[in-house]
């Protein structure tokens, strides 16, 4: 067991975890955020460098501090280890860098795009980033590639993360996607423009942090703050089937896994499940979905919303003798 | 128990003799009334006179093209989640080959109504939006007849090619409140 200390705040967890699973165990204020690291997919994280944090005690043996700041999803945690996430100036300073570096070739076409208000790099950039560009330089562009009839791909607004290869990697058989080409020119593509067509392909949307994987049957169909989600679940023999449903009005208009706290899918599903069925019969309704109050999914949306009791002198009843003192 | 010193006693008087001609009153009435004929107007003559208007006035909205002519909005939908009123409502759709001409970006507006009995004309939508699409114009909704006229399409919104709209006051209102440095 080792003993460490994140902004001030100690855990005890086991050897060879990670300084960000000690976070997360932590709680989500001072988990670091991260845009490559996926807890379900092996050998995850380690890109993106939005993890950055300072350790500012290496361990009870070895006190001194690390000379950098190290990557919380890649590093293990040491016993007595001190880390500083949201309480160091370096990290914000490096965060701030980084949120600019992925920016750097993203077409911040939120208005257009389909992730926008679930997009994990819509809130890093909002809450890190700043509000003006210093570069002069064109954005790099891609030609558009058609992937298959279920997932669009925008490669101008991938930020390389990798998640989606290592889904395909990890969840399906026969990966049939990648990354070519190298560093400024590197891009996911299909091996000869290839159509994904697995059972489990569909989780590549779920996994994608920003816009570049979305679902093509919920194309500019509605933006994500006027649909209302509800947890659903059906029997399935490929996947779990609990998934979430997202209306708008009495259609459902797309299918997704649950996504946690960490905007983590639960369990993954599959195709069948996520494309081809769109009818509220398919499903076994549970109830609404929890949104947190903060998101912008939960705008204009009235679950809390209580119908005040109406008061007429008839139901105003004197207090009883005694009830007053309890 | 008096709160003020103001308060008068009223005397029932019997009048005088030149009271009771009355013809002091009424000369001084009216020389009060013919000198208000001689002063400047309150009212103007609408339609043919029209006020000059505060260049916040907030008044019919329009949907803006830019240039080349080509529709601003991109049916991002900031406009109707802004909207405390919930008047907006949009459906999406998706820019085909050879109609680059009418909207500007690969997603566009095809339905965009703005219900005028719903709409509290706050601005918050013309705040909202990132593409300089919706504006508020110092126009005024004109009235109709029944209720379901009121909710006004992109037919009546979206400004005619030949006759733009102008929005420069407003625009450069906005610009002063976002470069507050300047």
């Amino acid at each position: 067991m080792a003993k460490v200390t994140i902004d001030g705040r100690t855990i005890e967890v086991a050897d060879g975890t990670t300084i960000l699973q000690a976070a997360r165990m932590i709680g989500p204020d001072v988990a670091p955020p991260t845009m490559c690291y996926y807890s379900k997919l092996k050998t995850s994280g380690g890109y993106c460098r939005t993890c950055l944090v300072e350790v500012s005690k290496g361990s009870e043996k070895d006190p001194r501090p690390m000379p950098k700041l190290v990557a919380s999803c890649r590093t293990t945690v040491m016993d007595g280890m001190e880390v500083k996430n949201n309480t160091s100036e370096k990290v914000g300073d490096a965060r701030k860098g980084v949120v600019e570096f992925l920016l750097l070739n993203h077409p911040l076409d939120c208005p257009v795009c389909d992730q926008a208000g679930e997009c994990h790099l819509q809130d890093l950039s909002y809450e890190h980033g700043s509000a003006k560009t210093r570069t002069d330089f064109e954005r790099r562009t891609f030609d558009k590639i058609d992937i298959g009839p279920y997932v669009q791909l925008h490669m101008n607004r991938c930020i390389l993360c990798y998640r989606c290869v290592k889904t395909a990697d990890q969840v399906t058989d026969g990966r049939v996607h990648g990354v070519i080409n190298r560093g400024d020119h590197a891009e996911i593509s299909t091996y000869i423009e290839k159509a994904i067509d697995n059972d489990f392909s569909g989780n590549v949307i779920d996994v994608c942090p920003v816009g570049a994987l979305t679902d093509k049957t919920f194309r500019f169909k509605s933006r994500v703050w006027f649909t209302k989600p509800v947890n659903a679940h059906r029997n399935c023999e490929k996947c779990s089937g609990k998934v979430v449903l997202w209306y708008k009005g009495e259609d459902v208009l797309r299918v997704t896994g649950r996504k946690d706290q960490w905007g983590e899918v639960e369990e993954f599903i599959c195709n069948t499940c996520r494309f081809e069925k769109k009818q509220t019969n398919d499903w076994t309704i549970e109830g609404p979905r929890q949104v947190s109050r903060h998101s912008v999914i939960s705008a204009n949306h009235y679950e809390v919303f209580k119908k005040p009791r109406e008061l007429t002198i008839n139901t105003i009843k004197p207090l009883e003798s005694g009830e007053g003192n309890k | 128990m008096q709160l003020t010193n103001r308060s008068k006693v009223v005397v029932q008087r019997e009048m005088n003799w030149i009271e009771k001609l009355y013809l002091p009153a009424v000369f001084s009435g009216m020389a009060i009334t013919i000198k208000h004929l001689f002063r400047k107007k309150a009212t103007v003559k609408y339609p043919e006179v029209q006020r000059e208007f505060a260049p916040v006035y907030r008044g019919m909205h329009v949907l803006k093209r830019d240039e080349l002519g080509r529709e601003n909005c991109t049916a991002c939908g900031l406009c109707a989640v802004a909207c405390p009123a919930e008047a907006i409502t949009i459906d999406a759709a998706e820019r085909k080959k050879g109609e680059e001409n009418l909207y500007r970006e690969e997603k566009y507006a095809a339905k965009y109504e703005i219900n005028m009995l719903r709409c509290i004309y706050c601005g918050l939508c013309e705040e909202a939006c990132p593409k300089d699409a919706i504006y508020l114009t110092d126009r005024i909704v004109p009235s109709e007849y029944t209720r379901g006229s009121f909710v006004f399409g992109k037919d009546v919104l979206v400004e005619k090619v030949d006759e733009r709209i102008d929005v420069s006051k407003r625009k450069k209102e906005y610009s002063i409140v976002n470069n507050p440095g300047k």
